[in-house]
């Protein structure tokens, strides 16, 4: 059996409560939230903190509504209260597709979408999808409140602009009119990671594209996402052939590695592939159809 | 109808029965051997090497030793004062217990503690202090005969090199002359990867030496119990009456849990040292790691044939990769296994195979994972060579196999490298697949789809592809004349007690792991006695309580132990007429067995069931002469021959070339195993089989890179299928009885591992004929699919660059 080391556990009544935790006990402490990719890492001793502050009582976090034209996600939503939303996949299919494919339902019923985004794994579905859609990130600390958008929200592998003594509390989606999304994965197996994955969110007027957002996970894509294809797209109508052309500009610029799911060259392909299926299928749900 | 077919015919107590064994799994109330707690246990945790290959310069224990909970800590050298630093394979090598001269795998055992807790014993690893001196690893099978490979097994006083074996079977003369003369001969080289049998309860002991009785007790995940008994006897000079080995339930086995693991050995040693029970259950990623992997078979295969498409002959050069230790469990005389039997079910004039088997800096093992003793990646070799040689004739490969599978009528049938095929209706069997398949149909709608442009870029879409396989098993080993482990002839015992009341306690040798022994084995005593199911106890997995027999894999427990219950029911059914005799003041000869129970012939009113004789046995009834008195019985089955279960598979899949993903979509299996004591029991083997096979195929492989590093150690990178992949399995049955096992029954606990990975690999490759792809290697997951469109096939054994 996979033994964690030794550590101390605290469990946080509130924001203030967790905040007030993670000042006391310092960068050696971790939140834990679902726990899905944290206990597995210290079930393996390659995370030890030495303590864990349990935000799983903080039901303040854990809530899904529409209010002032956005989507708003508390930190603690579990994947499958995302996944069954009426009011998610109304406004953003793009999440409830992603949903879909991430993990298992055991995963899904206590992961959460907040300990999804801080853990920044680079193959991370959710963190391509909030980057499409351009959401907002709000960040609690003892100091107060910001916000930072998704695609300024990692800095890397692993590591986001969360501060140690910093709790994520909510995600935000503005909702515009005209809007389309998709999300495309491929994986070795149903509850794997993806081997390469693609989302893409369309706004048009008319058959003209006036604004998208494409997000990409696993593929090495900077900000998990496709800035130059965004750029080569707006303005442009909704055609096979500039989804096409977006495509092999969001495969040029993203820098997967090879590793046991896929050569880089495959994963290149698919960061193409998957870019043009998913603004294609986008582009039809704009249009009304549900595919 | 004669008597002897009669006995073939699935009544009485045969049937879909549900298991016994479910009552208590279902509740979560099994008794695994983690749930074991002992009064004063402790608990072992192994110190693993992080390198593939080194040499190890030191080991520093002290820290360890002085952590409070620690009781001790053991290292090669505390098991060399003791004789123990290295034990005796089943293929006459031997492993390094705990490492001391050199580590020759990641992931190998160095040392052992023994802790207050689990906790403690893992804190303590991290205590110990090694130092390694890196040597140069030989990862790639290929590289491992070349002049300059290092030298793995510089322990062995003789090895020049890292040659383990060469063996070959077949007239090699006969073979070269009939392929020089073919019309047609094709070549194909194929890997089958390296893969794992993964259980879900990973291997596990508990070792309690009573320092009274000298007695050491052994719960243990053991298929094997009394192999490891004896074993264990042999390595540590213990007498083998004061070794008791428990196997408690089993969460699978697949052939991971034939042999024993260092592990086991450390543990025995740490309660010898403490006085205390030890417990060490290994976790996910060192079974994944360093326990008993299976195939690692590189293969070159040539096929001959006539323009027609009459096959002719096959010629296999393999390499096999052995890993660090040659632990492979097999017959003595097999060094390949069973290998030799890649004919298949084929009627082939001639064929030759040579193997060679060579160390590599991976971890040991070699047979496992339901192969059959490597009829897996025999059948996995013939049935793509005759896709290929389908492909190069023109010919569709059902049309192909039809016009090459044995008839009904050559069985007995004696193959081009000796084998003895028992029994077999194969065209029929094909036959029916093809039926429920409606192949016909398949063919058409992908002529029809082909007809149209395919897939475009961008665009979802899918190509069809049909692929099927014909298997043929060799299981039950086997008879002792050519089959033993270690010198122990592969008989097995049985015994059964019948208590006055007419209940009966059958005592048995082999070890279900999930095959429903319980069940089954009650079934046959049952369909003999005449009695239910119910008022049968299986006895199993205790050595003290079971005659000795050497385990359950390569689908053995049917064919021997079933056949050593038949006899010995029999025997006890033989017993019990002379008992009716004396009750029914008949002569015995006047009696006959009808309808569950002893009557004069030619007066059915006038008989005795087993629970009237069983009393009258037990009672003052004067006995006649050949009874002493109770009605028990013991045997020990020698089978006079392998029993050759068979099946024909057919595999639907849609390929998505722009991704390079498959999707099943159906799987039809039809098996012929002989007599289905349990048919509800059977088609669940052949589920589980069947998963299995579509994992391999699709998704299971151990590679290692460049350092030796091992990238399948978790099960996030080796990948298990769920119930996503798999479609809902079609299953046809056929029966053709064995003619030499007493219920005419076959193994068929491997059939379907054995028989689907073909089917699945021919399927994808038939959807990707368009793209003139005509091999990929296992595992077939996007990534492969995908690189085989483009040309550039991956190499499945070696890290993805
Ligand atoms: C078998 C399996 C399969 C998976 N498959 C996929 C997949 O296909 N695609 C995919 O995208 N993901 C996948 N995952 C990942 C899964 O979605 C995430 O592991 C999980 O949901 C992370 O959320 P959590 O709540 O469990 O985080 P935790 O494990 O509790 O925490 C993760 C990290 O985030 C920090 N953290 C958590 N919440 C906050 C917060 N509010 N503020 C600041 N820091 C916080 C923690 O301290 C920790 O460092 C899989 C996981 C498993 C176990």
């Amino acid at each position: 059996m996979q033994v964690p080391a030794h550590f101390e556990y605290e469990k946080a009544t509130s924001v203030e409560h967790c905040l007030a935790l993670l000042a006391k006990f310092g960068p050696e402490s971790r939140v834990l939230a679902g726990g899905h990719s944290l206990i597995p890492m210290m079930k393996l001793r390659l995370a030890q903190p030495e303590t864990l502050i349990d935000i799983n009582d903080l039901t303040e976090l854990g809530y899904l509504r529409v209010s002032d034209g956005e989507l708003r996600m508390g930190a603690l939503t579990r994947h499958a209260e995302l996944l069954s939303s009426p009011v998610a996949g109304e406004h953003f299919p793009i999440l409830h597709d992603a949903e879909r494919v991430i993990a298992d339902p055991i995963v899904r019923n206590r992961g959460t979408i907040g300990g999804s985004l801080c853990q920044a794994d680079p193959s991370e579905d959710l963190s391509a999808a909030f980057a499409a859609v351009r959401a907002i990130m709000v960040i609690q600390g003892g100091a107060g409140t910001r916000t930072v958008p998704a695609r300024e929200f990692h800095l890397g592998p692993y590591e986001t602009v969360v501060e140690s003594d910093e709790l994520l509390t909510e995600i935000r989606v503005p909702i515009l009119p005209g809007s389309g999304s998709a999300y495309e994965k491929v994986e070795r197996r149903a509850g794997d990671w993806p081997v390469g994955a693609a989302g893409a969110a369309l706004w048009l007027d008319g058959d003209t594209i006036t604004e998208v957002g494409i997000g990409l996970a696993a593929v090495g894509a900077a900000h998990f996402s496709a800035a130059e294809a965004e750029d080569a797209l707006r303005g442009e109508p909704a055609t096979d052939d500039s989804f096409t052309r977006a495509g092999q500009i969001a495969a040029e610029h993203c820098r997967p590695i090879s590793d046991q799911r896929g050569p880089a060259d495959y994963k290149r392909h698919l960061a193409a592939e998957l870019t043009v299926r998913a603004l294609r299928r986008a582009r039809g749900r704009v249009r009304g159809g549900k595919g | 109808m004669t008597a002897a077919t009669k006995e073939h015919e699935p009544n009485g107590a045969y049937g879909p029965m549900r298991r016994k064994e479910d009552a208590r799994f279902i509740r979560g109330c099994g008794t695994f051997v983690d749930d074991i707690q002992l009064p004063g246990m402790l608990h072992g945790a192994i110190l693993r090497s992080p390198l593939a290959h080194a040499r190890i310069t030191s080991i520093d224990t002290l820290a360890a030793e002085g952590h409070p909970k620690v009781k001790a800590v053991i290292t090669g050298q505390t098991l060399a004062e003791l004789g123990l630093a290295w034990m005796p394979t089943m293929s006459q090598d031997v492993q390094a217990v705990l490492a001391t001269d050199k580590v020759r795998f990641q992931g190998q055992e160095v040392a052992f503690v023994v802790a207050e807790d689990r906790y403690a014993a893992r804190d303590a690893l991290e205590l110990i202090d090694v130092s390694y001196e890196p040597l140069p690893p030989v990862v790639d099978a290929h590289r491992a005969l070349d002049p300059d490979a290092p030298l793995i097994r510089d322990d062995i006083a003789g090895q020049t090199d890292n040659r383990i074996f060469d063996w070959a079977a077949g007239d090699r003369a006969r073979t070269d002359e009939i392929f020089a003369a073919a019309d047609v001969t094709v070549a194909q080289d194929m890997l089958y990867p390296r893969v794992h049998p993964a259980p879900l309860e990973t291997c596990g002991t508990i070792a309690d030496m009573d320092k009274v009785s000298g007695k050491l007790t052994v719960w243990s995940t053991s298929q094997a119990p009394h192999a490891h008994r004896t074993l264990y006897a042999l390595v540590t000079g213990l007498p083998e009456h004061k070794i008791r080995i428990i196997s408690p339930d089993i969460g699978g086995g697949f052939g991971n849990k034939v042999g024993i693991y260092p592990g086991y050995i450390c543990a025995i040693v740490g309660s010898i040292l403490t006085g205390k029970p030890v417990k060490w259950m290994e976790d996910r990623s060192e079974n994944l790691m360093s326990t008993s992997f299976a195939r690692d078979y590189h293969m070159h295969g040539e096929i001959a044939a006539t323009k027609e498409g009459k096959i002719l002959g096959l010629r296999v050069k393999v390499l096999a990769d052995h890993g660090a230790f040659n632990g492979a469990a097999q017959p003595t005389k097999f060094p390949a296994g069973f290998f030799g039997v890649f004919t298949g079910s084929y009627d082939l004039r001639t064929a030759h195979c040579e193997i060679t088997g060579v160390y590599t800096n991976k971890a040991p093992g070699g047979v496992a994972y339901s192969c059959s003793f490597r009829v897996t990646e025999a059948v996995y070799l013939v049935e793509r060579m005759v896709d290929v040689l389908a492909r190069e004739l023109g010919i569709d490969p059902a049309e192909l196999r039809m016009k090459n599978l044995l008839r009904p009528a050559q069985f007995p049938y004696t193959s081009a490298t000796g084998w003895e095929y028992d029994s077999g209706d194969y065209p029929r069997a094909l036959r029916l697949a093809m039926d429920i398949a409606g192949y016909p149909e398949l063919r058409r709608e992908q002529a029809e789809q082909r007809a149209r442009p395919g897939p475009q870029p961008g665009h979802p879409g899918t190509l069809m592809g049909i692929g099927m396989s014909f298997f043929t098993e060799a299981v039950g080993a086997g008879p002792r004349a050519h089959m033993d482990i270690l010198g122990l002839g592969m008989a097995d015992g049985a015994d059964l007690r019948v208590h006055p009341t007419g209940k009966a306690v059958l005592a048995i040798s082999v070890q279900t792991q999930g095959q429903g022994h319980e069940t089954t084995f009650a079934q046959i005593v049952a369909q003999e006695l005449g009695i239910s199911p119910d008022d049968v106890e299986v006895v199993h997995g205790d050595t003290d309580r079971t005659p000795f027999g050497l385990g359950t894999y390569g689908s053995r427990s049917t064919p021997v132990s079933g056949a050593a219950t038949a006899v010995v029911a029999r025997k006890v059914r033989e017993r019990a007429r002379i008992v009716a005799a004396a009750m029914l003041e008949a002569a015995a000869e006047d009696l006959e067995w009808a309808d569950g129970r002893w009557q004069v012939r030619g007066d059915p009113d006038k008989g005795k069931n087993i629970a009237e004789i069983a009393m009258a046995a037990h009672s003052g009834l004067e006995l006649p002469d050949g009874v002493e008195g109770h009605l028990d019985a013991t045997t020990v089955y020698n089978p006079p021959n392998l029993t050759y279960p068979f099946g024909a598979y057919i595999c639907v899949v849609d390929v998505d070339p722009g991704t390079g993903r498959v999707r099943v979509r159906r799987f039809i299996a039809v098996d012929d195993c002989g007599v289905r004591i349990n048919p509800m029991i059977v088609e669940g083997q052949v589920h589980g089989g069947l998963a299995d096979g579509l994992g391999m195929a699709l998704m299971q492989v151990i590679a290692f890179d460049p350092e030796g590093n091992c990238l399948g150690g978790s099960f996030m990178d080796y990948l298990l299928p769920t119930s996503m992949e798999c479609p809902s399995w079609e299953l046809g049955t056929t029966v053709t009885p064995s003619p030499h096992h007493p219920i005419g029954a076959k193994g068929v606990g491997e059939s379907a591992t054995v028989g689907s990975p073909a089917a699945v690999v021919n399927a994808v490759i038939d959807a990707l004929a368009p793209y003139g792809v005509r091999h990929a290697d296992m595992p077939l997951t996007p990534a492969a699919v995908w690189r085989a469109i483009q040309g550039r096939p991956l190499r499945s054994d070696l890290a993805i660059t």
